[in-house]
Protein backbone atom coordinates (compact mmCIF):
# COMPACT_ATOMS: atom_id res chain seq x y z
CA UNK A 1 0.00 0.00 0.00
CA UNK A 2 3.05 2.47 0.92
CA UNK A 3 4.22 1.37 -2.37
CA UNK A 4 1.46 2.18 -4.31
CA UNK A 5 1.11 5.56 -2.72
CA UNK A 6 4.75 6.48 -3.01
CA UNK A 7 4.16 5.66 -6.63
CA UNK A 8 1.68 7.66 -7.01
CA UNK A 9 2.92 10.57 -5.70
CA UNK A 10 6.18 9.80 -7.82
CA UNK A 11 3.76 9.66 -10.85
CA UNK A 12 1.82 13.00 -10.16
CA UNK A 13 5.51 14.73 -9.72
CA UNK A 14 5.96 13.55 -13.38
CA UNK A 15 2.99 14.81 -14.50
CA UNK A 16 3.29 18.04 -13.20
CA UNK A 17 6.92 18.19 -14.17
CA UNK A 18 6.10 17.53 -17.36
CA UNK A 19 8.48 15.15 -17.78
CA UNK A 20 9.99 14.78 -21.36
CA UNK A 21 9.37 11.49 -21.93
CA UNK A 22 6.25 11.68 -20.65
CA UNK A 23 5.22 14.15 -23.02
CA UNK A 24 6.52 12.41 -26.14
CA UNK A 25 4.72 9.35 -25.29
CA UNK A 26 1.33 11.56 -25.04
CA UNK A 27 2.54 13.25 -28.06
CA UNK A 28 2.38 10.71 -30.67
CA UNK A 29 -0.74 8.76 -29.23
CA UNK A 30 -2.56 12.02 -29.86
CA UNK A 31 -0.96 12.35 -33.29
CA UNK A 32 -1.79 8.92 -33.48
CA UNK A 33 -5.27 8.78 -32.64
CA UNK A 34 -6.26 12.00 -33.91
CA UNK A 35 -5.33 11.22 -37.84
CA UNK A 36 -6.95 7.91 -37.47
CA UNK A 37 -10.12 9.53 -36.76
CA UNK A 38 -9.82 12.26 -39.43
CA UNK A 39 -9.15 9.76 -42.15
CA UNK A 40 -11.88 7.45 -40.72
CA UNK A 41 -14.26 10.16 -40.69
CA UNK A 42 -13.77 11.20 -44.36
CA UNK A 43 -14.19 7.79 -44.95
CA UNK A 44 -16.99 6.81 -42.53
CA UNK A 45 -19.48 9.77 -42.61
CA UNK A 46 -19.84 9.88 -46.91
CA UNK A 47 -19.61 5.86 -46.46
CA UNK A 48 -22.45 5.76 -43.70
CA UNK A 49 -24.24 8.17 -45.53
CA UNK A 50 -24.47 6.69 -48.83
CA UNK A 51 -25.36 3.12 -47.29
CA UNK A 52 -28.26 5.19 -45.44
CA UNK A 53 -29.27 7.05 -48.95
CA UNK A 54 -28.31 4.88 -51.96
CA UNK A 55 -29.71 1.23 -52.71
CA UNK A 56 -26.85 -0.13 -54.72
CA UNK A 57 -25.75 -3.94 -55.26
CA UNK A 58 -24.23 -5.27 -52.23
CA UNK A 59 -25.29 -2.79 -49.74
CA UNK A 60 -26.47 -5.54 -47.29
CA UNK A 61 -23.83 -7.25 -47.15
CA UNK A 62 -21.57 -4.15 -46.81
CA UNK A 63 -24.10 -2.92 -43.56
CA UNK A 64 -23.62 -6.19 -41.84
CA UNK A 65 -19.89 -6.32 -42.27
CA UNK A 66 -19.77 -3.17 -40.67
CA UNK A 67 -22.02 -3.90 -38.31
CA UNK A 68 -20.09 -6.99 -37.16
CA UNK A 69 -16.34 -5.14 -37.41
CA UNK A 70 -17.68 -2.38 -35.06
CA UNK A 71 -16.53 -4.98 -32.22
CA UNK A 72 -13.38 -6.40 -33.52
CA UNK A 73 -10.85 -7.42 -31.48
CA UNK A 74 -7.90 -4.72 -32.08
CA UNK A 75 -5.08 -7.79 -31.38
CA UNK A 76 -6.80 -9.83 -34.39
CA UNK A 77 -6.92 -6.03 -36.48
CA UNK A 78 -3.37 -5.79 -35.64
CA UNK A 79 -2.25 -8.89 -36.92
CA UNK A 80 -4.59 -8.56 -40.32
CA UNK A 81 -1.78 -5.37 -40.99
CA UNK A 82 0.82 -6.95 -39.86
CA UNK A 83 0.62 -9.57 -42.29
CA UNK A 84 -0.24 -7.15 -45.32
CA UNK A 85 2.06 -4.34 -43.93
CA UNK A 86 4.85 -7.13 -42.83
CA UNK A 87 8.09 -7.15 -45.76
CA UNK A 88 6.62 -10.48 -47.25
CA UNK A 89 3.13 -8.95 -47.32
CA UNK A 90 1.51 -7.04 -50.07
CA UNK A 91 2.18 -3.57 -49.14
CA UNK A 92 5.37 -4.58 -48.08
CA UNK A 93 8.00 -2.45 -50.37
CA UNK A 94 6.36 0.41 -48.21
CA UNK A 95 8.15 -0.31 -45.30
CA UNK A 96 5.59 0.85 -43.25
CA UNK A 97 5.76 -1.93 -40.07
CA UNK A 98 6.76 -0.75 -36.86
CA UNK A 99 6.07 3.20 -37.79
CA UNK A 100 3.64 5.59 -36.62
CA UNK A 101 2.09 5.04 -40.41
CA UNK A 102 1.09 1.51 -39.73
CA UNK A 103 -0.13 2.20 -36.63
CA UNK A 104 -2.90 4.89 -37.91
CA UNK A 105 -3.83 2.45 -40.69
CA UNK A 106 -4.47 -0.07 -37.94
CA UNK A 107 -6.76 2.34 -36.10
CA UNK A 108 -8.61 3.70 -39.30
CA UNK A 109 -9.55 -0.18 -39.65
CA UNK A 110 -10.68 -0.40 -36.20
CA UNK A 111 -12.70 3.09 -36.07
CA UNK A 112 -14.27 3.28 -39.53
CA UNK A 113 -16.89 0.44 -38.86
CA UNK A 114 -17.64 2.71 -35.95
CA UNK A 115 -17.85 6.09 -37.88
CA UNK A 116 -19.65 4.64 -40.89
CA UNK A 117 -22.41 2.57 -38.64
CA UNK A 118 -23.26 5.35 -36.33
CA UNK A 119 -23.51 7.68 -39.08
CA UNK A 120 -25.58 5.43 -41.38
CA UNK A 121 -28.36 4.93 -38.62
CA UNK A 122 -28.41 9.13 -37.74
CA UNK A 123 -28.85 9.46 -41.44
CA UNK A 124 -31.52 6.98 -42.06
CA UNK A 125 -33.56 8.28 -38.55
CA UNK A 126 -33.09 11.79 -40.80
CA UNK A 127 -33.86 10.46 -43.86
CA UNK A 128 -37.35 9.58 -42.61
CA UNK A 129 -37.69 13.23 -41.41
CA UNK A 130 -36.22 15.27 -44.21
CA UNK A 131 -36.33 13.30 -47.09
CA UNK A 132 -40.38 14.26 -48.80
CA UNK A 133 -39.56 17.96 -47.53
CA UNK A 134 -36.10 18.27 -49.74
CA UNK A 135 -37.49 16.45 -52.21
CA UNK A 136 -40.54 18.74 -52.41
CA UNK A 137 -38.23 21.73 -52.37
CA UNK A 138 -36.77 20.83 -55.40
CA UNK A 139 -32.92 19.02 -53.53
CA UNK A 140 -31.21 16.33 -55.67
CA UNK A 141 -29.77 13.46 -54.59
CA UNK A 142 -26.31 14.82 -53.90
CA UNK A 143 -27.21 18.15 -52.02
CA UNK A 144 -29.89 15.86 -49.98
CA UNK A 145 -26.91 13.85 -48.48
CA UNK A 146 -24.45 17.51 -47.97
CA UNK A 147 -27.71 18.67 -45.96
CA UNK A 148 -28.37 15.93 -44.00
CA UNK A 149 -24.89 15.30 -43.02
CA UNK A 150 -25.02 18.87 -41.92
CA UNK A 151 -28.26 18.79 -40.16
CA UNK A 152 -27.46 15.66 -37.80
CA UNK A 153 -23.78 17.10 -37.63
CA UNK A 154 -24.21 16.81 -33.19
CA UNK A 155 -25.77 13.08 -33.66
CA UNK A 156 -22.74 11.74 -35.98
CA UNK A 157 -19.95 13.99 -34.00
CA UNK A 158 -20.95 11.63 -31.20
CA UNK A 159 -19.61 8.99 -33.07
CA UNK A 160 -16.46 10.42 -34.06
CA UNK A 161 -15.45 10.76 -30.24
CA UNK A 162 -16.73 7.34 -29.80
CA UNK A 163 -14.07 6.25 -32.32
CA UNK A 164 -11.54 8.66 -31.05
CA UNK A 165 -12.31 7.19 -27.71
CA UNK A 166 -11.60 3.35 -28.86
CA UNK A 167 -8.26 4.11 -31.09
CA UNK A 168 -6.66 5.97 -28.14
CA UNK A 169 -7.41 3.47 -25.53
CA UNK A 170 -6.50 0.21 -27.83
CA UNK A 171 -3.62 -1.68 -27.28
CA UNK A 172 -3.88 -4.39 -29.06
CA UNK A 173 -3.37 -2.86 -32.54
CA UNK A 174 -1.01 -0.45 -32.30
CA UNK A 175 1.24 -2.87 -30.32
CA UNK A 176 1.66 -5.47 -32.88
CA UNK A 177 2.26 -3.26 -35.76
CA UNK A 178 4.14 -0.61 -34.03
CA UNK A 179 6.08 -2.87 -31.66
CA UNK A 180 6.57 -0.15 -29.00
CA UNK A 181 9.18 1.58 -30.18
CA UNK A 182 11.23 4.45 -27.43
CA UNK A 183 11.09 7.31 -29.10
CA UNK A 184 9.54 6.00 -32.19
CA UNK A 185 6.43 4.24 -32.00
CA UNK A 186 5.84 4.10 -28.36
CA UNK A 187 2.31 5.27 -27.25
CA UNK A 188 0.26 5.42 -24.15
CA UNK A 189 -1.25 2.38 -24.22
CA UNK A 190 1.62 0.11 -24.53
CA UNK A 191 3.89 2.10 -22.58
CA UNK A 192 1.99 0.87 -19.81
CA UNK A 193 1.74 -2.72 -20.83
CA UNK A 194 5.56 -2.39 -20.91
CA UNK A 195 6.44 -0.07 -17.92
CA UNK A 196 4.49 -2.19 -15.60
CA UNK A 197 5.96 -5.23 -16.88
CA UNK A 198 9.52 -3.78 -16.12
CA UNK A 199 8.41 -2.15 -13.01
CA UNK A 200 8.36 1.16 -13.35
CA UNK A 201 5.01 1.65 -11.84
CA UNK A 202 5.75 5.47 -11.56
CA UNK A 203 5.89 6.38 -15.65
CA UNK A 204 2.68 3.18 -16.24
CA UNK A 205 0.66 4.94 -13.59
CA UNK A 206 1.22 8.62 -14.99
CA UNK A 207 0.28 7.41 -18.03
CA UNK A 208 -2.46 5.49 -16.71
CA UNK A 209 -3.57 9.25 -15.38
CA UNK A 210 -3.27 10.82 -18.13
CA UNK A 211 -5.19 7.95 -20.65
CA UNK A 212 -8.21 8.33 -17.89
CA UNK A 213 -8.63 12.00 -18.25
CA UNK A 214 -8.45 12.19 -22.12
CA UNK A 215 -11.48 9.61 -21.74
CA UNK A 216 -13.28 11.57 -19.45
CA UNK A 217 -13.02 14.45 -21.29
CA UNK A 218 -13.65 12.57 -24.76
CA UNK A 219 -16.81 11.18 -22.88
CA UNK A 220 -18.04 14.50 -21.97
CA UNK A 221 -17.45 15.85 -25.45
CA UNK A 222 -19.49 12.88 -26.47
CA UNK A 223 -22.20 13.57 -23.50
CA UNK A 224 -22.07 17.47 -24.34
CA UNK A 225 -22.42 16.77 -28.55
CA UNK A 226 -25.76 14.59 -27.11
CA UNK A 227 -27.17 17.20 -25.54
CA UNK A 228 -26.84 19.61 -28.25
CA UNK A 229 -28.16 16.93 -30.59
CA UNK A 230 -30.98 16.65 -28.45
CA UNK A 231 -31.26 20.53 -27.91
CA UNK A 232 -31.24 20.51 -31.40
CA UNK A 233 -33.78 17.75 -32.57
CA UNK A 234 -36.51 18.90 -30.14
CA UNK B 1 -30.88 27.15 -65.01
CA UNK B 2 -33.36 29.42 -63.38
CA UNK B 3 -32.58 33.12 -63.21
CA UNK B 4 -34.44 36.10 -61.75
CA UNK B 5 -36.15 37.28 -65.07
CA UNK B 6 -37.74 34.12 -65.67
CA UNK B 7 -38.84 34.00 -61.67
CA UNK B 8 -40.46 37.66 -62.74
CA UNK B 9 -42.11 36.33 -66.42
CA UNK B 10 -43.49 33.27 -64.53
CA UNK B 11 -46.63 35.37 -63.17
CA UNK B 12 -47.69 36.39 -66.39
CA UNK B 13 -47.32 33.02 -68.01
CA UNK B 14 -49.41 31.14 -65.96
CA UNK B 15 -48.93 27.34 -64.93
CA UNK B 16 -52.58 26.55 -65.70
CA UNK B 17 -54.93 24.51 -66.42
CA UNK B 18 -54.01 21.37 -64.39
CA UNK B 19 -55.38 18.65 -65.84
CA UNK B 20 -55.85 15.34 -64.02
CA UNK B 21 -57.54 12.60 -65.93
CA UNK B 22 -58.64 8.98 -64.92
CA UNK B 23 -56.21 9.03 -61.93
CA UNK B 24 -55.90 6.38 -60.15
CA UNK B 25 -53.52 5.20 -57.05
CA UNK B 26 -53.44 2.01 -55.29
CA UNK B 27 -51.67 1.11 -52.33
CA UNK B 28 -51.10 -2.40 -50.62
CA UNK B 29 -53.66 -3.67 -52.57
CA UNK B 30 -56.08 -0.61 -51.51
CA UNK B 31 -57.64 1.56 -54.01
CA UNK B 32 -56.76 5.54 -53.03
CA UNK B 33 -58.09 7.07 -55.33
CA UNK B 34 -60.29 6.33 -58.19
CA UNK B 35 -60.61 7.51 -61.26
CA UNK B 36 -60.11 11.02 -60.92
CA UNK B 37 -60.58 13.68 -63.29
CA UNK B 38 -60.72 17.07 -63.13
CA UNK B 39 -59.53 20.27 -64.46
CA UNK B 40 -58.51 23.15 -62.54
CA UNK B 41 -58.35 26.14 -65.07
CA UNK B 42 -59.40 29.96 -62.68
CA UNK B 43 -56.06 31.33 -60.73
CA UNK B 44 -57.75 31.57 -57.25
CA UNK B 45 -58.33 29.51 -54.36
CA UNK B 46 -59.23 25.84 -54.57
CA UNK B 47 -60.04 23.86 -51.97
CA UNK B 48 -60.32 19.92 -51.65
CA UNK B 49 -62.76 19.15 -49.14
CA UNK B 50 -63.36 15.45 -47.96
CA UNK B 51 -63.27 13.66 -44.42
CA UNK B 52 -60.53 11.54 -43.45
CA UNK B 53 -59.25 9.00 -45.39
CA UNK B 54 -61.27 10.58 -48.57
CA UNK B 55 -57.67 11.08 -50.55
CA UNK B 56 -57.11 14.43 -50.55
CA UNK B 57 -53.67 14.54 -49.68
CA UNK B 58 -52.76 11.93 -52.29
CA UNK B 59 -54.52 13.97 -54.83
CA UNK B 60 -52.37 17.10 -53.71
CA UNK B 61 -48.77 14.62 -53.48
CA UNK B 62 -49.48 13.50 -56.92
CA UNK B 63 -49.91 16.69 -58.23
CA UNK B 64 -46.48 17.77 -57.29
CA UNK B 65 -45.19 14.91 -58.37
CA UNK B 66 -44.53 13.15 -55.02
CA UNK B 67 -47.17 9.83 -55.67
CA UNK B 68 -46.37 8.23 -58.96
CA UNK B 69 -50.32 7.41 -60.57
CA UNK B 70 -51.02 3.64 -61.17
CA UNK B 71 -53.08 4.72 -64.13
CA UNK B 72 -53.87 8.01 -65.50
CA UNK B 73 -52.16 11.53 -66.30
CA UNK B 74 -51.20 14.93 -64.67
CA UNK B 75 -50.96 17.82 -66.76
CA UNK B 76 -50.15 21.32 -65.51
CA UNK B 77 -50.33 23.84 -68.63
CA UNK B 78 -47.08 22.71 -71.33
CA UNK B 79 -45.01 25.45 -71.06
CA UNK B 80 -43.54 25.08 -67.72
CA UNK B 81 -39.88 25.89 -67.90
CA UNK B 82 -37.77 22.87 -65.58
CA UNK B 83 -37.28 22.41 -62.54
CA UNK B 84 -40.82 22.03 -61.88
CA UNK B 85 -40.25 23.17 -58.32
CA UNK B 86 -39.58 26.51 -59.30
CA UNK B 87 -42.65 27.44 -60.51
CA UNK B 88 -44.59 25.23 -57.75
CA UNK B 89 -44.10 24.97 -54.55
CA UNK B 90 -45.73 22.27 -51.27
CA UNK B 91 -46.54 23.14 -47.94
CA UNK B 92 -46.84 19.87 -45.97
CA UNK B 93 -49.24 19.93 -43.09
CA UNK B 94 -46.13 19.62 -40.22
CA UNK B 95 -43.06 21.93 -41.43
CA UNK B 96 -39.95 20.05 -41.19
CA UNK B 97 -37.37 22.93 -40.94
CA UNK B 98 -33.72 23.69 -41.10
CA UNK B 99 -31.66 23.49 -38.23
CA UNK B 100 -30.12 27.16 -39.19
CA UNK B 101 -31.86 30.84 -38.95
CA UNK B 102 -35.02 31.66 -40.33
CA UNK B 103 -33.45 33.64 -43.01
CA UNK B 104 -30.66 30.91 -44.04
CA UNK B 105 -33.76 28.34 -44.55
CA UNK B 106 -35.18 30.42 -47.10
CA UNK B 107 -31.47 30.91 -48.87
CA UNK B 108 -31.25 27.33 -48.73
CA UNK B 109 -33.62 27.12 -50.78
CA UNK B 110 -32.73 30.14 -53.32
CA UNK B 111 -29.36 27.43 -53.29
CA UNK B 112 -31.29 24.45 -54.82
CA UNK B 113 -32.47 26.37 -58.02
CA UNK B 114 -29.24 28.70 -58.93
CA UNK B 115 -30.64 31.95 -58.12
CA UNK B 116 -27.91 34.87 -58.55
CA UNK B 117 -26.29 35.66 -55.26
CA UNK B 118 -27.49 39.31 -55.98
CA UNK B 119 -30.78 38.64 -55.56
CA UNK B 120 -30.54 36.22 -52.46
CA UNK B 121 -31.84 39.43 -50.26
CA UNK B 122 -33.93 41.12 -52.52
CA UNK B 123 -35.82 37.76 -53.06
CA UNK B 124 -35.78 37.20 -48.76
CA UNK B 125 -36.76 40.34 -47.50
CA UNK B 126 -39.99 40.19 -49.56
CA UNK B 127 -40.65 36.80 -48.48
CA UNK B 128 -40.04 38.16 -44.62
CA UNK B 129 -42.03 40.74 -45.16
CA UNK B 130 -44.99 39.25 -46.99
CA UNK B 131 -44.96 36.48 -43.86
CA UNK B 132 -43.85 38.95 -41.19
CA UNK B 133 -40.95 37.03 -39.92
CA UNK B 134 -38.81 40.45 -40.73
CA UNK B 135 -38.19 40.74 -37.23
CA UNK B 136 -36.77 37.33 -35.83
CA UNK B 137 -35.20 36.45 -39.47
CA UNK B 138 -31.84 35.47 -37.41
CA UNK B 139 -33.98 33.30 -35.15
CA UNK B 140 -33.08 29.19 -35.02
CA UNK B 141 -36.43 28.24 -37.25
CA UNK B 142 -36.25 25.14 -34.47
CA UNK B 143 -37.49 27.06 -31.53
CA UNK B 144 -39.86 29.18 -33.38
CA UNK B 145 -43.62 28.58 -31.99
CA UNK B 146 -45.99 25.99 -34.29
CA UNK B 147 -47.30 29.27 -35.78
CA UNK B 148 -44.16 31.04 -36.88
CA UNK B 149 -42.61 27.85 -37.96
CA UNK B 150 -45.57 27.18 -40.30
CA UNK B 151 -45.12 30.98 -41.31
CA UNK B 152 -41.78 30.40 -42.15
CA UNK B 153 -42.88 27.20 -43.90
CA UNK B 154 -44.93 29.22 -46.24
CA UNK B 155 -42.32 31.98 -46.81
CA UNK B 156 -40.13 28.81 -47.90
CA UNK B 157 -42.51 28.10 -50.63
CA UNK B 158 -42.85 31.79 -51.32
CA UNK B 159 -39.61 32.85 -51.45
CA UNK B 160 -39.07 31.68 -55.66
CA UNK B 161 -42.50 33.67 -56.30
CA UNK B 162 -43.90 30.59 -57.71
CA UNK B 163 -47.19 30.43 -59.84
CA UNK B 164 -48.46 27.62 -57.94
CA UNK B 165 -48.85 26.87 -54.28
CA UNK B 166 -50.16 23.30 -53.15
CA UNK B 167 -50.69 23.29 -49.25
CA UNK B 168 -51.51 20.07 -47.42
CA UNK B 169 -53.67 20.99 -44.26
CA UNK B 170 -51.42 23.82 -43.25
CA UNK B 171 -53.84 24.91 -40.30
CA UNK B 172 -54.13 21.56 -38.69
CA UNK B 173 -52.04 21.71 -36.19
CA UNK B 174 -52.35 25.19 -35.27
CA UNK B 175 -54.68 27.13 -32.52
CA UNK B 176 -57.54 29.44 -33.66
CA UNK B 177 -55.37 32.64 -33.47
CA UNK B 178 -52.57 30.53 -35.56
CA UNK B 179 -55.15 29.82 -38.22
CA UNK B 180 -56.80 32.94 -39.10
CA UNK B 181 -52.97 34.27 -39.71
CA UNK B 182 -51.98 31.78 -42.46
CA UNK B 183 -55.83 32.00 -43.97
CA UNK B 184 -54.67 35.47 -44.15
CA UNK B 185 -51.56 34.97 -45.91
CA UNK B 186 -52.93 32.55 -48.45
CA UNK B 187 -55.61 35.07 -49.16
CA UNK B 188 -52.70 37.92 -49.54
CA UNK B 189 -50.36 35.25 -51.76
CA UNK B 190 -53.54 33.96 -54.08
CA UNK B 191 -54.63 38.15 -54.69
CA UNK B 192 -50.99 38.83 -55.42
CA UNK B 193 -51.37 35.71 -58.33
CA UNK B 194 -49.93 32.82 -56.95
CA UNK B 195 -53.01 29.94 -57.49
CA UNK B 196 -53.83 28.02 -54.45
CA UNK B 197 -54.81 24.35 -53.94
CA UNK B 198 -55.32 23.33 -50.39
CA UNK B 199 -56.58 20.54 -48.73
CA UNK B 200 -58.53 20.62 -45.39
CA UNK B 201 -61.27 19.08 -43.77
CA UNK B 202 -62.33 22.52 -42.22
CA UNK B 203 -65.91 23.18 -43.70
CA UNK B 204 -65.38 26.77 -41.82
CA UNK B 205 -62.01 27.71 -43.42
CA UNK B 206 -63.31 25.90 -47.15
CA UNK B 207 -66.22 28.74 -46.48
CA UNK B 208 -63.87 31.45 -46.34
CA UNK B 209 -61.34 30.50 -48.75
CA UNK B 210 -62.84 28.76 -51.54
CA UNK B 211 -63.40 30.28 -54.70
CA UNK B 212 -63.75 26.59 -56.04
CA UNK B 213 -64.05 23.17 -54.68
CA UNK B 214 -63.32 19.59 -54.94
CA UNK B 215 -64.80 17.34 -52.58
CA UNK B 216 -63.65 13.74 -52.60
CA UNK B 217 -65.04 11.03 -50.36
CA UNK B 218 -63.57 7.51 -50.34
CA UNK B 219 -61.31 8.10 -53.20
CA UNK B 220 -64.10 9.40 -55.73
CA UNK B 221 -64.11 12.63 -56.84
CA UNK B 222 -67.72 13.77 -55.94
CA UNK B 223 -68.23 17.48 -56.88
CA UNK B 224 -65.46 20.17 -58.21
CA UNK B 225 -68.09 22.98 -58.39
CA UNK B 226 -68.02 26.86 -57.31
CA UNK B 227 -67.71 27.48 -53.56
CA UNK B 228 -71.04 29.20 -53.85
CA UNK B 229 -72.37 26.43 -55.22
CA UNK B 230 -71.18 23.92 -53.30
CA UNK B 231 -72.27 25.57 -49.89
CA UNK B 232 -75.80 26.48 -51.05
CA UNK B 233 -76.72 23.57 -53.95
CA UNK B 234 -74.78 21.07 -53.30
CA UNK B 235 -75.98 18.16 -55.71
CA UNK B 236 -75.31 15.00 -54.26
CA UNK B 237 -76.39 13.76 -50.83
CA UNK B 238 -73.13 13.40 -49.86
CA UNK B 239 -71.86 16.41 -50.05
CA UNK B 240 -74.97 17.56 -48.14
CA UNK B 241 -74.59 15.28 -45.66
CA UNK B 242 -70.53 16.40 -45.05
CA UNK B 243 -71.45 19.70 -45.41
CA UNK B 244 -74.52 19.30 -42.48
CA UNK B 245 -71.75 17.73 -40.28
CA UNK B 246 -73.10 14.61 -40.39
CA UNK B 247 -70.67 11.45 -40.51
CA UNK B 248 -70.60 10.29 -43.97
CA UNK B 249 -70.86 6.69 -43.22
CA UNK B 250 -73.75 5.02 -46.56
CA UNK B 251 -71.88 3.29 -49.18
CA UNK B 252 -71.10 5.57 -52.44
CA UNK B 253 -73.75 3.25 -54.14
CA UNK B 254 -76.69 4.13 -52.62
Amino acid sequence: MNDFSHAFSKALQLIIQLDPALLEIIGLSLRVSITAVLIASIIGLPLGAALALYKFYGRGIIVALLNAFMGLPPVVVGLVVYLILSRSGPLGVLGLLFTPTAMIIAQVCLITPIVAALTRQTILDANDEYHEQLRALGAKASRMMKTLLWETRFSLMTGVFAGFGRAIAEVGAVLIVGGNINHATRVMTTAIALETRKGDIELALALGIILITISLIVTSLVMSARHAAYQYHS
Amino acid sequence: MLHTNTIVDMSSTGALPLQITNLQIAKKGNLLLNEVSLKIESNDVTIVLGPNGAGKSLLLRAAHGLEAPNKGTIKWNAHQPEPQHAWRSYIFQKPVLLRRSVRANLEYVLSLHDVNKSDYDSLISAALEQTGLSKIADRNARVLSGGEQQRLNIARAWVLQPKVMLLDEPTAELDPSGTAVIERLIETIAQQGTKIIMTTHDLGQAHRLANDIIFLHQGCLIEHTTAEKFFEHAETKLARNFIAGELLTEDLST
